[in-house]
């Protein structure tokens, strides 16, 4: 490990960290716009799932390198082409974690929302979203570190499209491992801290949960009582 | 549509289907990759996720670690490799990257699986004074067992889509067709044709746990999910 | 109405955040118009490895010199690739080296001498574009063993070759089979085993000539490892790689004098020592190859 080699292109490495947080992240929030209402239109029309997850599927068995070479011919040399590819795994997992989250939703919940008189939207958007909430998010901290964890395979279509990527073929090409050890823990870093904001924005979004601690501690009061003697 | 006309006429052409470059070869190559790497995965993530799930301790470290592994770059890790064995015909680059990629849904399923089993089942069972050992093997894996069986199948399909990768360093598998093809860019034919073979055994493999489903879950705990 | 709120200040915070990295789309520019007097924007590219990169960022340095505004699109592909960019125009001028550009246009040309090989390709070439000079300095694909093979087998040429060739297996880039199987039949009588895809020209290769899992390899002239691990270059005495010269590959109505001047005045002063001595730097010593060609174009007073 050069780390000398390190310190003299800490600019080079910022940058690739930059646009590999672009690639990564413009497909996650692309993906996010798309499932949930997606997802909704899903959970509305049942019959639309089956086939949208059946389509789904299929695209997640499809190899990010081949996505991103067959996009080639239609997007060219450009960020769209590691953007579409990386959008649709996204949905891949966002949709299922959408409808599986607003079907969790207990019936009694929704119907005393209705009994309150909010409309079909305004139940969506304050009653069933929200408590969809840990479940799609779930889904989305997936879809973002496989997101970061992907984009560094663009690099094989050409070296500004795999972000910190480009430290692989660089070390590869001269067998030389720091960059390649400086890419792989810097993308390991960065997931990991997008998990924990993703982590932090639930909490954020979600501040009926933060009761959840003293809730078990009751249940296990409540266990403890009930244990035959 | 065009693209899939030319990757059929790749598909159907005799010459694709002999030799050390025709689809058998590769398919077995892929289906090596494959098998190992799954079966590394499962020895090395259930007894993890059993034992943590079971006795519920290690959850946080557990999650975190699998958080990680999932980070990895499986590019960066097959090429880190390949380097420091040096060698060509070694298959650690892939074992290691595919490995480390199924890891996490194993671990993660089987360990939410077994710890959410119903704690009324758990206390009838060790009220009809079972062991914890008998518990786990009569009671939580059945139950935990969908949940399980999720796991390993969505490991086994990122490990078909991905074992791609192989063929970036010198390795065999499907990926071939999508590098070589890539090279001389024949795209339409050679890459969209080794596409859709990935795509056709990673739906195989999934059906495959559909039918692994009604055999390994209990009928009375498929029925409730 | 607090948690609206609350998923506002995420959202916009979000969106924030991506526009602080985020992308100018990397579609190159094709240069600018020819109703301009001079051209004042270009677009080098390179193929995917170091010694076309290092080319690429020589003519980068070099015009920039020369007040031209260089976005470079390095490590691109095989040829396959970067010349249907440069017919586009989504290229501007790319190195390549003019035997084996020949070979990639016309199958069947049997041009050896750099003087014939360039006439051949000016006819070659589409209108939209042109070789400019080329430089002394030769990187030819090769067909190299191991040291142990060559005395073993008594190899100095490939028509040597010929006659052990069936039980061996041949390793390079993924995209030799295609390029060459047909001709090292037709001009040598060379029939192989095996093909095994590996690198351009780089480690895996090396590794695999080394190991013995690839008798016969496709290393590239300049590579240090050549002489680092003792391999053996079979005399091409056909002429089947003819004459490779570092010759830069330009997209016309994207060039104006001043550039091709400048590009000219670079290869002229490019060996085949000097080349092999760059690309060691950046194969052998991990340097970066802006600098490598930077510090080069200082030293002959390009730069």
């Amino acid at each position: 490990m050069d780390w000398q080699w390190a310190a003299d292109h800490v600019d080079e490495i910022a940058e690739l960290t930059k646009s590999h947080l672009y690639l990564a992240l413009m497909p996650v929030l692309w993906g996010l716009l798309i499932a949930v209402p997606l997802g909704v239109l899903c959970v509305r029309l049942s019959w639309l799932y089956p086939p949208v997850f059946g389509v789904v599927n299929v695209l997640y068995a499809l190899p990010a390198l081949a996505l991103f070479v067959l996009l080639l011919d239609f997007t060219g040399f450009s960020n769209a082409t590691i953007i579409i590819p990386l959008t649709i795994y996204t949905l891949v997992v966002l949709v299922p974690n959408v409808v599986d989250g607003l079907r969790g939703v207990p019936e009694p919940v929704r119907q005393a929302a209705t009994a309150m008189g909010f409309g079909q939207l305004r139940r969506l958007v304050q009653v069933e979203l929200p408590i969809a909430i840990p479940v799609i998010m779930a889904g989305l901290r997936i879809a973002t570190v496989s997101s970061i964890s992907l984009v560094s395979v663009g690099v094989l279509i050409g070296q500004d499209f795999g972000g910190l990527g480009d430290l692989f073929i660089d070390g590869f090409q001269k067998n030389f491992m720091t960059p390649l050890i400086i890419g792989v823990v810097l993308i390991v870093l960065l997931a990991l801290a997008a998990d924990a904001l993703l982590v932090v924005a639930q909490r954020f979004l979600t501040p009926w949960s933060r009761t959840r601690v003293v809730r078990g501690r009751t249940r296990a009061r409540v266990a403890r009582r009930w244990r035959p003697a | 549509m065009n693209l899939l006309s030319s990757a059929f006429g790749w598909l159907s052409d005799p010459a694709n289907w002999s030799g050390s470059d025709g689809i058998p070869t590769r398919l077995l190559e892929h289906l090596d990759y494959f098998a190992r790497s799954l079966a590394l995965a499962l020895v090395i993530a259930m007894p993890l996720g059993v034992l943590t799930g079971h006795t519920g301790r290690g959850g946080f470290a557990l999650l975190s670690i699998a958080n990680a592994a999932r980070a990895l770059p499986t590019l960066g890790v097959v090429i880190i490799v390949v380097l420091a064995v040096g060698s060509v015909t070694s298959l650690w680059p892939v074992l290691i990257a595919l490995t480390a990629l199924a890891i996490p849904p194993i671990l993660v399923n089987t360990y939410e699986g077994i710890r959410n089993v119903d704690a009324d089942l758990k206390d009838a069972a060790r009220g009809m004074g079972m062991t914890g050992w008998q518990v786990l093997r009569q009671v939580e894996l059945p139950v935990a067992m969908p949940l399980i069986l999720l796991g390993i199948r969505t490991a086994a399909i990122q490990i078909v889509s991905t074992a791609t990768i192989a063929a970036y360093v010198a390795l065999g598998g499907f990926g071939r067709y999508i590098i070589d093809g890539l090279a001389i860019r024949a795209i339409d034919t050679e890459v969209a044709g080794g596409a859709i073979l990935v795509v056709v055994l990673a739906l195989l493999v999934g059906a495959a746990f559909i039918v692994l489903r009604r055999v390994l879950v209990p009928a009375g705990v498929r029925h409730q999910s | 109405m607090t948690r609206f709120i609350r998923v506002a200040v995420i959202g916009v915070a979000s969106l924030l955040f991506l526009a602080a990295c985020g992308g100018d789309d990397e579609s190159p520019t094709a240069g600018a118009t020819s109703a301009s007097p001079s051209i004042k924007n270009v677009t080098v590219g390179s193929a995917n490895f170091p010694e076309s990169e290092l080319l690429a960022e020589i003519y980068a340095g070099a015009l920039e010199a020369k007040g031209v505004t260089v976005e470079r699109q390095l490590g691109i592909g095989a040829r396959e690739v970067t010349y249907g960019q440069l017919k586009s125009g989504d290229l501007t001028i790319m190195p390549e080296y003019n035997g084996a550009l020949l070979q990639y246009l016309d199958q069947n040309a049997t041009a050896s001498t750099t003087d014939e090989t360039n006439t051949a390709l000016k006819a070659a070439l589409p209108p939209e574009l042109e070789i400019l000079n080329s430089a002394p300095a030769e990187d030819k694909d090769s067909l190299t063993v191991s040291q142990e093979t060559a005395s073993q087998n008594n190899l100095t040429t490939i028509e040597d070759l010929a006659k052990v060739s069936k039980d061996m297996t041949i390793g390079g880039p993924p995209e030799m089979k295609q390029r060459r199987e047909q001709q090292f039949k037709d001009v040598y009588g060379l029939e192989f085993k095996e093909w095994k895809a590996l690198d351009v020209g780089g480690p895996l290769t090396v590794t695999a000539l080394k190991d013995g899992d690839v008798q016969v390899a496709n290393l590239f002239t300049t590579d240090p490892s050549i002489l680092a691990n003792n391999f053996v270059v079979l005399e091409d005495t056909k002429s089947v790689f003819g004459s490779q010269n570092v010759t830069p590959l330009v997209y016309k109505a994207g060039v104006d004098q001043n550039i091709r001047d400048t590009l000219n005045a670079v290869s002229a002063k490019l060996d085949t020592a000097t080349l092999t001595q760059l690309v060691g730097r950046v194969s052998v010593d991990k340097e970066d190859a802006d600098k490598v060609a930077q510090d080069w174009l200082t030293s002959v007073g390009l730069g």
